[in-house]
Parts: C-alpha cells; sequence; structure tokens
C-alpha cells in the first residue's frame, strides 16, 4: 500500500488503478484521523503531559509558581495521603482476585448443564449495568450495623454481624465486596466467552480417557481459558487502581481516612483548592498504574504466545 | 461440577443430565445475592417514609408508588426532570461523535499500515489505561471556555470513549473483505463515500454493540460530570441521586424511588439489547 498522499495531482488521475500505475490517493485518507485525534490530543494528552507540569507548581488554575517537588514531598509526608496509596493497591487486588476465582467459578457453573441458566446469567450480569451511585447507597444502607439487612439477616442465625462501613479495619473490603458484587458479572461473562471457544474435542478426548472433573478444570479449562483470565486480571485491576465513585458514595474515604484511595484523594484535594498537590496525586496514580498495568500486560502476552 | 459442556450441543449423543441439586442451590444463592437487593430497592421506594425509615425487608403495609414517583418528581422545582433530560442529551450528543469519530479511526487503522500506525496503537491503549489527568483538564477546557458547560463534557466523554469504541471497530472492521473497498473505488467512490456508504452500513450490528455499551457507561457516569459539570442547575441523573442522599437522609422511600428510577433506563438497554451488551464486552476475551 502506498503512503503517497498527492492532493493536488491525484484528482486530475483516474482513481482506479491501472495495472501499472500506483494509487495516487489512498482510499483511507489520514484525515479520517484527525477529528478524533484533535478531541483526544486537546482533552486527554494535553492534560496528561502538562500534568507533570502542574504536579509540580502552587496552581490556581490562572497562574501558577513552580516549587519543584514540594507537592510529592507534601503528599508522601502526609500519613493520610500515603495510605491513599496502600489502600488503592489493597482495592485493586483483593477485587481483581476475587473476580478471578468468582467469575471462574460462576462462569463453569453457568456453563454447565443446569436449570435456569439463562436466568442466573442474566441475574449475575445485570448489576453491571446499574449506576455506581445507586449501587453504592443500596448498599449503604445494606450495611448499615444497626438496623441494615444484613446485619439483621445475620442476627437471625447467630452471628453479631461488624459495623461493615463504620469499623476503621473493614470499611475498605466492604466497599471492595460491594465492587464485586456489582463486577463479577462482567468477569464471568468474559470466562464464558472463553470457556465456550474451547473445543469440545478436548472434553471428548479427556472423557475417554478417563479424566475426572477437577482434572478437567485444572488441565483443560484453566489453560484453555487464559486469555480470559488476563482480559479479567487486567481490566479489573485498570478498574480497581482508579475507582472512585463507589468508594465516594459509600463512605468518602471514611471513617477517618481508612478508605481513602488516590481517586479521592485526588477529588478531595481538587475541593479544598489545592490544584497543585491533586495534580501531584494524580501523576502518582499515572505512574502506580502504567508501573503495574504495562509490565502485567507484556508478561502475560508473552505467555501467550508460549501457549 | 461433574458436567462442563458449554452451551454448544456437542456432536455425542449421551448428553449428561441436568443437576438438579447443584441447579436448586445456584438458584437460591442468586435470589439471596442478587435479587434481594433489588427487591430492597423496590419494596422500599413503595413504602411510607415512616415504614421506610426503618430499613428492613418487608411488605408495605400501604402503596405509596405515585405518590412518592411524584414526590421525587417534583423535588427542588423538578430537577429530576431536569437531570434526565440534561443525562439524555449527554448520552445521545456522545454517543453519536463517538461512534463516528472512532469507526473512521478505526477503518484507516485497519487498512492502512504506514508508520503512524503503531504510534496511533499505542495512543489508543494508553487511553484505556491511563488515568485521565483531571485538573489539567479543567485548566484546559477552561481556556476553551468549556467548563462547566454541556458540550465540554461532552467533548470529554468522547475522548475518554474513543479508545474503547476504536478497538471495537478494529475487530470488526477485519472481518470486512478488503475487496469490497476496491469495488467501490473502482466505481469511482472516494473516501468519504467508500465510508459513509459502504463501510458504516455493514458495521450495523457493531454500531449497536458500542451504542447500547457507550450509553449505559456514559449515562451511569459520575465522576466526570462531578467534576467537568458542576452545579444543581445543570446536574445530570448520576449527580442528583448523589446529592439526594444528602438532602433525604431521612426520607428513605425518596430515595430509592429515584434510585429505582435511575435504574430503568439501563433495564431497558438489557432487556433489549442482552446479546449486543455481551458480545461488546467480552470482545477480546477469546483473543486476549
Amino acid at each position: 500500500m502506498t503512503t503517497l498522499i498527492e492532493k493536488s495531482s491525484a484528482r486530475s488521475r483516474s482513481r482506479a488503478a491501472g495495472p501499472a500505475g500506483k494509487r495516487a490517493k489512498s482510499p483511507y485518507p489520514h484525515w479520517f484521523y484527525l477529528p478524533a485525534a484533535v478531541v483526544y490530543a486537546v482533552l486527554f494528552i494535553v492534560p496528561t503531559v502538562t500534568s507533570f507540569y502542574f504536579s509540580m507548581t502552587r496552581w490556581t488554575l490562572f497562574d501558577s509558581k513552580f516549587i519543584g517537588f514540594d507537592n510529592y514531598v507534601t503528599f508522601f509526608q502526609e500519613p493520610a495521603l500515603v495510605s491513599g496509596l496502600t489502600h488503592t493497591i489493597v482495592y485493586a487486588v483483593v477485587t481483581s482476585g476475587l473476580k478471578v476465582v468468582l467469575g471462574l467459578l460462576l462462569a463453569i457453573l453457568l456453563t454447565s448443564q443446569i436449570i435456569g441458566r439463562g436466568y442466573l446469567r442474566s441475574v449475575v450480569f445485570f448489576p453491571v449495568l446499574v449506576s455506581t451511585i445507586g449501587v453504592g447507597l443500596t448498599f449503604t444502607i445494606l450495611m448499615d450495623p444497626e438496623q441494615g439487612l444484613i446485619n439483621e439477616s445475620l442476627a437471625l442465625i447467630g452471628i453479631d454481624g461488624p459495623g461493615w462501613l463504620t469499623d476503621p479495619s473493614y470499611a475498605l473490603l466492604s466497599v471492595a465486596l460491594v465492587d464485586v458484587w456489582k463486577g463479577v458479572g462482567l468477569a464471568t461473562l468474559i470466562y464464558i466467552a472463553g470457556i465456550v471457544s474451547i473445543p469440545q474435542e478436548y472434553f471428548e478426548a479427556a472423557r475417554v480417557d478417563g479424566a475426572s472433573s477437577w482434572q478437567n478444570f485444572w488441565r483443560i479449562i484453566l489453560p484453555l481459558a487464559r486469555p480470559a483470565t488476563f482480559t479479567v486480571i487486567l481490566l479489573s485491576l485498570i478498574g480497581g487502581l482508579r475507582s472512585f465513585d463507589l468508594i465516594w458514595a459509600m463512605t468518602r474515604g471514611g471513617p477517618g481516612f481508612t478508605s481513602d484511595v488516590i481517586a479521592s484523594v485526588i477529588y478531595k484535594q481538587y475541593q479544598a483548592g489545592f490544584y497543585g498537590l491533586s495534580t501531584a496525586g494524580n501523576v502518582v496514580l499515572f505512574l502506580l498504574v502504567t508501573a503495574i498495568i504495562f509490565p502485567l500486560s507484556r508478561y502475560l502476552n508473552k505467555k501467550e504466545v508460549d501457549l | 461440577m461433574t458436567a462442563v459442556a458449554s452451551s454448544t450441543p456437542s456432536p455425542v449423543s449421551r448428553r449428561p443430565r441436568k443437576n438438579l441439586v447443584l441447579s436448586v442451590v445456584a438458584i437460591l444463592l442468586s435470589v439471596v445475592v442478587f435479587l434481594v437487593p433489588f427487591a430492597f430497592i423496590l419494596l422500599t421506594a413503595v413504602k411510607s417514609r415512616q415504614q421506610a425509615s426503618r430499613l428492613d425487608f418487608s411488605w408495605p403495609t400501604q402503596f405509596q408508588f405515585v405518590q412518592n414517583f411524584l414526590d421525587v418528581v417534583q423535588a427542588r422545582d423538578y430537577m429530576l426532570i431536569i437531570a434526565f433530560i440534561n443525562s439524555t442529551i449527554l448520552t445521545v450528543a456522545s454517543v453519536s461523535i463517538l461512534v463516528v469519530l472512532s469507526a473512521m479511526v478505526a477503518f484507516v487503522l485497519q487498512r492502512r499500515r504506514t508508520r503512524w500506525t503503531g504510534l496511533i496503537n499505542f495512543l489508543v491503549l494508553s487511553g484505556l489505561i491511563i488515568p485521565p489527568a483531571v485538573v489539567p483538564t479543567i485548566w484546559v477546557l477552561e481556556k476553551f471556555g468549556l467548563f462547566r458547560t454541556m458540550p465540554g463534557l461532552i467533548l470529554v466523554e468522547v475522548a475518554f470513549g474513543l479508545s474503547f469504541c476504536v478497538l471495537l471497530f478494529r475487530a470488526f472492521i477485519a472481518t470486512i473483505p478488503r475487496e469490497l473497498d476496491e469495488a467501490a473505488v473502482i466505481d469511482g467512490a472516494g473516501p468519504l463515500r467508500l465510508f459513509f456508504r459502504v463501510i458504516l452500513p455493514l458495521l450495523r450490528s457493531v454500531i449497536i454493540t458500542v451504542v447500547v455499551v457507550q450509553s449505559v457507561t456514559i449515562f451511569n457516569d459520575f465522576v466526570n460530570p462531578l467534576y467537568f459539570l458542576p452545579g444543581d442547575q445543570n446536574a445530570t441523573v448520576q449527580l442528583t441521586l448523589y446529592n439526594f442522599s444528602s438532602a433525604y437522609s431521612t426520607q428513605y422511600n425518596l430515595l430509592f424511588m429515584d434510585i429505582l428510577l435511575i435504574t430503568i433506563p439501563p433495564l431497558i438497554m438489557f432487556l433489549f439489547f442482552n446479546k449486543r451488551i455481551v458480545a461488546g464486552m467480552t470482545a477480546g476475551a477469546v483473543k486476549g
């Protein structure tokens, strides 16, 4: 394919490619990129690049004063902000791990011969489409320590439920559980697509060889559904690391700062008018995400080639 | 897990029997875990204020559906209606722009390999991974006079949604034979006609997928309106719901009526386009 673009002369030539003639004008012009590129560059690339500069300034949107790494120093000296970093990682790892395990188990269940498969698939998937804020508010009330449905039900079977969102040691994990409740349907769907694409011959051969269902799982489903596993891990890590709306709807980072993540720190600093510090938080999040996702996706893709 | 047969009928005639015990357990669990929260929303939304404040899972003593509905809609000078209009404008405008722009990019990106291809692929992937820088985006919008305006928010949603749409379109365009383009070019079609008259109509099924998935995403979006379109009079439904939650901390029936109303649009999408949503969200699961 020639990449030559001759705007002026092309019109006079015949559009049809002759046997010897090269096409002067590609039917796939580069300017098709232009409208999208302008929007993307102005509203995504420019902010991302300039964020590195603005994170080193004291900034009011209208003028900025360069102060070097002061914002980062503040960020890493303030215990409340540093804990946001660890919470982000814990939250991402917990949600992503649970989605992989539960998603795979649910997918195996929902591809097996059981009654009500269509209903089960729908009901597991539907929360994915529901408003995060709506889910967050609903579960905040369900998790109410005294009156909430969850603790009242637990009391019926004699368990004294914790203050899911009010106990500092549970708040972050409770939100993570709700995140899994809402997001596991997507992981399940991805695994179902992966399992369904495994050729039936493998299972038949395994049956002839007398493999147990346990062996089926470890030797056939798990290795051959590997691309699905990668997709689930990457998607849920990306989502978990930048998660904001569910946490904000349920705890606003509290009690204290015990469920603050970087994304909520960014919002709080922005609200407080510390734009430079907020942007520094954004850069930290950027570095964290790229440091985790890019090597991981390269590693996972390499493994896939080996397969 | 005795029977791990997929949904495609296997050529072997001896199909395993349905596992009754497992089915019953699964259905019961699904009711407790997934249906009860939704039933709770529905029941609380039609309760009276006193009964709703008890937060329990019980049958309403009196059904106040109409009353609660009107109360929520009329609250703060019909703010919910305005919010629904705003969300509809936001969703329709940004999804329409997204479809056209990303299909154009995907078309050229899939068809033509140049030295730009690598860079553009990299940028598309970055858009999926990198968290947007919030305050600098506000700064850019401010420079263009678009901060706190609906067009600004629409463009932001377009910019953040492009990557996902380009990937979906590109995978689908790869299945359209090039011969079709060549035939159209020989017949004298220019790039614009080739794209809008030949390619775009063939993308129908993937366009439906993109439209449905992106509509649900943008309709449910909370973070971007929170940052880029603050203020009460032009709030979107998600912001209104969030504001209601602090204003109505004692009127749970109204809060849950609001949640119920906001869940209806995604529910309609789900009922009509379940297959297309699934197709869009699992794209890439097989190839990785």
